[in-house]
């Protein structure tokens, strides 16, 4: 039976169970005394997910742990220079078996105990599942018979469904945690590695980039310093907000403040588009439209601008992040109390001395906060960059040469050929791991001043 | 149109009350406010006169504060409001096209009924209306319009030691203060003041009630209440609203002794709103 079809039934199961539960109550109800705690759908919920969840979770416990059972059990039947021999092998091996077992075939005559695992693992999966079918049906039955007799009317059917349903969302919740928590730990550890070849201080010190080719055992390994990549970074994130933060800004004063309602419910969610396009399309637009013009341009007034620079991708990433700011100043703006405003009115200021001198001191804390979160974006931005900033990893203060940054590097170091236990790949982990903390940091200082500014008018 | 205006003109003549005495500071003549499609006021006559404390009451929602936001045009920033009808600042109509509403605002100033002091220093609270005004040249200019306005305001003791600070972190009495010395600050010809009690204690209440009466002696002052014996203890004379009519005004005295219509005798004697 396919795993599918499985799981349908038992939501068959359920639905059935719901019934039941639903009739018993009201029988219940009908006959004995005194009022039921919770209303009849509460207990026939109740009856469904006591028939339900047991059996399922007997499925998924089987399912995570049946390849492993099941590789064991063949292992009796494998030759021993077959198991003692290293796991790429060995899994090979029993790739091969599998394919018999299930019918599959393999492309040359198969061996005398390649056979006879094969059989023994068929063998071994049916009685597993047939098993797995027999404990879910009784389990399943078993649920329902013993809270079907549960039902009386003190039975707080109610309670304990909203029981269920909180740890299911706990469950969802935990998921994203574990998925981060997992993540950082990972990286911790391969950056760990990384550092057991380069050492921290290298790394975090080093003016020099230069990580040369895998050149694993050799003791030459290339220099790895962060501060040309950093520096990239950040020259690259300043030019962005140089555009983003003025244009931004003003966008959202316009909208909070001058728009009227039609124009304002239309042109926000077209800035707001800017936001949804994909940074591989601003990253070529940079590097065909951008890159040639600030080129041209350069020569035109007699400057020497590079049409992959750091210039480019931050004008770019620039516009990109415009909307990250004139929308979060917008809202924040938008919340400063009309009493502020009419104060000011009141005393004879002009809307623009207005909101100069009390809006936008009032809304200030959030409108840092809406730059900070910008900021992080643009530091963590790749497409712009690996397209259009050049990638030149050198350490100099010009923003119309070549840079490359943390995120381009990164890129650089997983791509192409490369061995992963090598300090050359390894080193993208310490990269990463610097840039999760740098986006980190600004992003709990951003949500910190957020908040704060928040509660001032609650 | 003109019709209507000469109608309703004819009928002022009872309630807009004015005494041959006094000087006229303010008109207003069938003044209509519409929010949207909705009228909120159905055209109002009143005189308000020079140095007179001038107190609005009626039930909740009878357009009080829509017609106090009409004599210096705050209704203005509000979407969908239309001012309709004549008003008039000293002869001059105040919604006329050539008017600077932002002068219009200056001389006729106003006190909010929540205290919104800026999230400034309590000298800049005061400042900021003198500054935009050009007030004051020199910084001594300055610090002395600041002084006289929270003396005039009853908060001098109580914040000299301490310009410094936000404005935010006083008592609401004290912010209520400080949002009247600010509005003063300007030198306005008329205060208007809507509520500006209701978020106050009875100590502070007294207190703003004291400094009102002392204003009056330079300023005029419309004062939007909803006590009674506030509006009885500060106001020369009591304009009556109610469901967007302006019914009855005259001396407070009379009004709280004799009214003359059933609606205001119903609503002061607490039958009604
Ligand atoms: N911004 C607005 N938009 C639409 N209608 C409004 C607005 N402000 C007031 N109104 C309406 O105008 C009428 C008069 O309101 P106004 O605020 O002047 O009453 P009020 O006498 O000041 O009441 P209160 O004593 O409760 O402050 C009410 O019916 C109210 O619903
Ligand atoms: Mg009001």
């Amino acid at each position: 039976m396919n795993n599918w079809l499985l799981v349908c039934v038992l939501l068959i199961t359920m639905g059935f169970a719901y019934q039941f539960g639903l009739a018993r109550s009201k029988s219940v109800a009908a006959g004995g005394p005194g009022r039921m705690h919770s209303r009849p759908g509460y207990y026939g919920l109740l009856v469904a997910l006591w028939c339900g969840v047991p059996a399922l979770a007997v499925f998924m416990l089987w399912s995570a742990f049946e390849p492993n059972i099941i590789r064991a059990s063949v292992m009796e039947y494998l030759p021993a220079e077959v198991v003692s021999a290293d796991g790429s092998q060995l899994n090979v091996a029993l790739r091969r078996i599998e394919n018999i077992a299930s019918g599959f075939g393999v492309s040359d005559q198969p061996a005398e105990y390649e056979l006879r695992a094969a059989e023994r693992m068929s063998a071994v999966q049916q009685t597993g599942r047939l098993s797995m079918y027999g404990l879910m049906a009784v389990l399943g039955v078993a649920g329902l018979v013993l809270t079907l007799r549960r039902i009386t009317p003190n039975l707080r059917a109610r309670n304990q469904v909203e029981s269920v349903v909180k740890a299911l969302l706990v469950a969802c919740s935990a998921i994203a945690v574990f998925t981060t928590v997992g993540i950082v730990l990972s990286m911790i550890g391969e950056a760990t590695k990384f550092f057991s070849f380069v050492s921290p201080l290298d790394f975090f010190f080093g003016t020099v980039w230069n990580p040369r080719f895998s050149t694993v055992g050799t003791g030459d390994q290339g220099q790895f310093g962060l501060i040309p990549l950093l520096w990239g970074t950040i020259m690259v994130s300043i030019v962005a907000m140089l555009i983003a933060v003025p244009v931004g800004l003003m966008t959202a004063i316009y909208m909070a403040e001058y728009a009227p309602g039609w124009l304002r419910s239309m042109a926000k969610p077209v800035i707001e588009v800017l936001a949804g396009i994909p940074t591989i399309v601003y990253g070529f637009f940079a590097l065909v439209t951008v890159g040639p013009f600030f080129h041209g341009l350069g020569q035109m007034i007699g400057i020497d601008i590079r049409a992959t620079s750091a210039l480019t991708a931050g004008v770019v990433m620039g516009i990109m992040i415009i909307p990250f700011v004139s929308s979060l100043s917008d809202d924040i703006i938008t919340q400063v109390p009309k009493a502020m405003r009419d104060g000011s009115l009141g005393l004879g200021a002009t809307k623009s001395e207005t909101i100069r001198n009390v809006v936008l001191p009032a809304a200030l804390p959030g409108i840092v906060g809406a730059f900070l979160l910008a900021a992080s974006r643009a530091i963590g931005e790749t497409m712009i960059v690996v397209l259009a900033a050049g990638n030149s990893p050198v350490l100099h203060a010009n923003p119309f040469e070549a840079v490359s940054t943390v995120t381009v590097t990164i890129v650089n170091q997983l791509t192409g050929d490369t061995d992963f236990a090598s300090p050359q790949s390894l080193v993208a982990f310490a990269l990463g791991l610097t840039l999760f903390v740098i986006t980190l940091g600004l992003n709990v200082v951003a949500l910190y001043i957020v908040r704060k500014y928040r509660e001032q008018y609650e | 149109m003109e019709n209507n205006l000469q109608r309703s003109l004819a009928a002022a003549e009872g309630t807009v009350g004015v005494s041959a005495a006094a000087k006229i500071k303010m008109t207003a003549r069938d003044a209509r406010v519409f929010y949207g499609e909705k009228e909120a006021l159905h055209g109002v006559n009143l005189d308000i006169r020079e140095n007179e404390v001038l107190a609005f009451i009626g039930p909740s929602g009878c357009g009080k504060s829509t017609f106090l936001r009409c004599l210096n045009r705050m209704n203005d920033t509000i979407d969908g409001c239309r001012v309709t009808g004549k008003i008039e600042l000293d002869g001059e109509d105040i919604y006329d096209r050539s008017l600077d509403v932002v002068l219009l605002r200056a001389r006729v100033g106003m006190v909010f009924q929540k205290p919104n002091p800026f999230p400034k220093s309590i000298y800049d609270n005061i400042a900021y209306g003198p500054k935009l005004h050009g007030l004051a040249s020199t910084r001594a200019e300055l610090d002395e319009v600041v002084e006289r306005s929270l003396i005039r305001a009853g908060l001098w003791d109580e914040v000299k030691d301490r310009l410094d600070q936000p404005g935010t972190g006083l008592s609401g009495g004290q912010q209520q203060r400080l949002c009247i010395a600010r509005a003063v600050a300007v030198s306005p010809e008329v205060i208007l003041m809507d509520e500006p009690c209701s978020a106050l204690d009875p100590i502070a209440t007294a207190k703003v009630e004291q400094l009102i009466t002392e204003l009056a002696e330079n300023f005029t002052i419309v004062i939007v209440t909803h006590n009674m014996q506030q509006a009885a203890r500060v106001s020369n004379r009591t304009a009556f609203f109610h469901l967007g009519d302006l019914v009855e005004v005259d001396d407070t005295t009379h009004i709280f002794t004799s009214p003359k219509d059933k609606r205001t005798e119903d609503y002061i004697t607490g039958r009604f709103g």
